[in-house]
């Protein structure tokens, strides 16, 4: 897929001299390359639209992603991380989306844990020919973004 | 191994609050197979309090490390070369209950404190799963048991069982768990060498127990006990 660039949405509010910059969520997407990278390059293709700040992580498998990983992404300023994997009973290593499903739970009660709160995170099952599903997923873990506010870790880190 | 279990965040973050340079160091053996406190453990820990305490406003330098084996000098000395450990203020400790005191006692100036709760020795059940084998007693009777330790087995640490509770091959202290004096009986039946279970096992040696305890290995001994002579 494209490498799209993050522009910062801008709004004007008020006279010319008031221009604010609308929060626009870093969204990490850490996904599996045989389904929701398959589905995120089908939604380039057929031009469906998604808001342009959410970067993809491409890994062999779901099952690869570490707790680590996830935190670490988070650590680093994204304001929500969305994991997409296979549908389960379609892995291509049979259960490395049920491994990550129970990493993704344990990472959500981590980040509950440091304040910064669960919810920007969802593991997503999307297969290889569900863009929607992707667009949907982008979609959503934006607006719980939205809700909960920027990542602060992130503005410290410009 | 050795099985740890890591202490809740709060009480972590509580330890470690104040101080605005921390050393998170783990242990590359037991604790890092019951994924406790090894590098990947270190990692986690470390992200989280770079983000809770970073959301609270507090500006902390969070470094992390990991050693072979806490509880081995040699290893906390090589960490010494790779670490300036006088530059923090307060160590974490990813290890057992030892390695937290062997890196207290090499690098002594500075606080070390403790992630991990040391809970048994045990062994893997499955992944994400350990179960307590052995409550290293000092005087293995495991020879006699049919390889299963009645000390850890047996809730009430029986070495002559089973006792009169036990029914349909469950203990009566915990039926959710088997008899282990009937699992000793059967496995011995199994393998034809019953007449073992008739040896009455004397009464332990308690004073064996005695705290700290030290042990010395034979080829070692004139370097530790007095009066030892080797020429
Ligand atoms: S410090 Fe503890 S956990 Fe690490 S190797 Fe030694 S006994 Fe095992
Ligand atoms: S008898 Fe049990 S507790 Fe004692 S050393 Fe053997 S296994 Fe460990």
């Amino acid at each position: 897929m494209e490498q799209q660039t993050a522009q910062p949405e801008m709004t004007v509010i008020g006279g010319v001299d008031e221009i604010v910059e609308e929060f626009q969520p870093k969204i990490e997407a850490m996904i599996c390359t045989y389904c929701t990278y398959a589905a995120a390059d089908l939604a380039g293709s057929q031009r469906l639209q998604y808001p342009p700040t959410v970067k993809i992580v491409k890994y062999p498998c779901t099952g690869r992603i570490s707790v680590a990983h996830i935190l670490k992404a988070f650590e680093l300023g994204a304001d929500a991380v969305l994991v997409g994997g296979c549908e389960v009973g379609t892995c291509h290593f049979i259960e490395g989306n049920l491994r990550a499903t129970e990493r993704v739970a344990y990472a959500k009660k981590l980040l509950e844990e440091t304040g910064l709160g669960g919810d920007r995170l969802e593991m997503f099952y999307i297969s290889a020919s569900d863009s929607h599903g992707f667009v949907n997923a982008v979609n959503e873990m934006t607006d719980r973004a939205k809700k909960m506010g920027p990542n602060f870790l992130g503005q410290a880190r410009g | 191994m050795i099985v740890a279990t890591r202490k809740p965040f709060t009480e972590i973050k509580d330890l470690v609050s104040g101080h605005r340079k921390i050393l998170i160091v783990g242990c590359g053996t037991c604790v890092s197979v019951c994924l406790a406190g090894g590098e990947i453990e270190v990692s986690i820990l470390a992200s989280q309090l770079r983000i809770a305490l970073g959301l609270e406003g507090d500006d902390v330098q969070i470094d992390e490390a990991i050693v072979e084996r806490q509880c081995n000098r040699e290893f906390l000395v090589l960490l010494g070369k790779k670490k300036n450990m006088t530059d923090y203020d307060v160590i974490v400790s990813m290890a057992c209950g030892a390695g937290v005191q062997l890196l207290g006692d090499v690098y002594d100036q500075k606080p070390v404190v403790p992630a991990l709760n040391t809970v048994f020795i045990g062994i893997e059940e499955g992944p994400g799963i350990w179960a307590e084998r052995c409550q290293s007693c000092g005087n293995c009777v495991l020879g006699e048991t049919g390889d299963i330790c009645p000390i850890t087995m047996c809730p009430k640490g029986l070495l002559n069982g089973p006792c009169s509770g036990s029914r349909h091959g469950r203990c009566e202290v915990n039926p959710e768990i088997e008899c282990a004096w009937v699992k000793i009986y059967d496995r011995l039946a199994a393998r034809g060498d019953l007449e073992r279970i008739s040896k009455v096992l004397p009464p332990r040696k308690n004073s064996r127990r005695a705290h700290p305890a030290v042990a010395t290995h034979e080829a070692y001994k004139r370097r530790f006990v007095k009066d030892e002579k080797i020429v």
